[in-house]
């Protein structure tokens, strides 16, 4: 790893542009904020979750419900997502712009992907009976997922507001900052998938 | 709305990536690496029952806190070398605050169910 001055998470765009840096600096840190008291949302969430599991009320249990295939499927597409936006930082870094709008678009992709299996995996439990309304455990699962989902929602339409305003500004100060940020968003969004495999699938497939 | 890279960057104009560019590269790669391999002996573990009960439970447990960890470094350039140590502090004091909450619940949730249930 290189001994450059890291001053904020995320990618650095480097010493050459130093005023970028201070500027960056102070909003990555309040933004890093935000996505720290979103992780104890989260957090608590699973907490929830925990105390749920065993309060399937009658209803079918996680072993008897889960996909494990469809799950790691879902946790390899949101890491490949954010590799791709790590490859677009890197286009971002260099001031690369065709690059950089080639590998959001890739993101963007596989976030959308990553829905849609959500969805589809949402769609077949409701079929086979298993609603947010069945169990305290349904109840609770639903809730993180989507919570989760929305999160993942929200970032690819940011997404696609950073394609367009990079069409529009090309790659200035500002825009150079909010792809940072959301590059913190969309990276913390698969921290918080790691421990949701970890805590709800896995438990259940080997139960 | 002019960045700082008109003056000072269009000399050389970047077409091509630079090494450092290439070394940040290499540091993605890595991570998506290390992630996939943690991922895939995770749900090995979980999927073949390679071994059981609460040894199981804290093996994926420290395989998910391998992988934050792997992810923290190599995606979100967070780690102990930095000069500046504000986020981590950040970080672990919100880790802190986590411990507390969630591990307070569920103490007490679990002892409920005991007592009320037992």
């Amino acid at each position: 790893m290189t001994t450059e001055m890291r001053h904020h998470p995320g990618i650095n765009l480097s010493h050459s542009r130093p005023e970028d840096e201070r500027h960056a600096e102070v909003t990555v840190f309040g933004f890093w904020t935000f996505l720290m008291n979103d992780a104890i949302l989260f957090a608590l969430l699973f907490a929830t979750y925990a105390t749920m599991v065993n309060r399937t009320a009658g209803g079918p249990t996680g072993a008897e419900l889960f996909d494990i295939g469809n799950a790691f499927v879902e946790t390899l597409v949101l890491l490949l997502s954010s590799f791709s936006f790590g490859m677009g930082a890197v286009a971002l870094k260099e001031g690369r712009e065709h690059p950089l709008k080639l590998w959001l678009g890739v993101t963007l992709v596989l976030g959308l992907g990553f829905i849609g299996l959500e969805l589809r995996e949402f769609a077949g439990l409701i079929g086979q009976g298993a609603t947010a309304q069945t169990s305290g455990f349904l109840s609770s699962f639903y809730v993180l997922l989507s919570i989760h989902g929305l999160h993942v929602l929200v970032g690819c339409i940011w997404i696609v507001v950073m394609l367009a305003q990079v069409s529009t500004f090309g790659l200035s100060r500002q825009v150079r900052s909010r792809i940072l940020r959301l590059g913190l968003f969309w990276h913390f969004l698969d921290l918080v998938w790691i421990v949701i495999f970890t805590t709800v699938y896995l438990p259940a497939v080997a139960s | 709305m002019s960045g700082p890279w008109e003056g000072e960057h269009q000399g050389h104009a970047i077409t091509q990536p630079s090494s450092d560019a290439k070394a940040e590269a290499r540091s993605y790669l890595w991570g998506l690496g290390l992630a996939a391999l943690l991922t895939a002996l995770a749900f090995g573990l979980a999927v073949f029952k390679i071994f059981s009960g609460p040894a199981l439970f804290a093996a994926i447990g420290v395989l998910a806190l391998a992988q934050i960890a792997a992810q923290f470094r190599f995606f979100l350039h967070i780690d102990l070398s930095r000069q500046k140590r504000e986020d981590l502090q950040l970080i672990l004091f919100t880790g802190l605050l986590i411990l507390i909450m969630v591990g307070g619940s569920l103490w007490i949730m679990a002892s409920l169910d005991q007592r009320m249930m037992g």
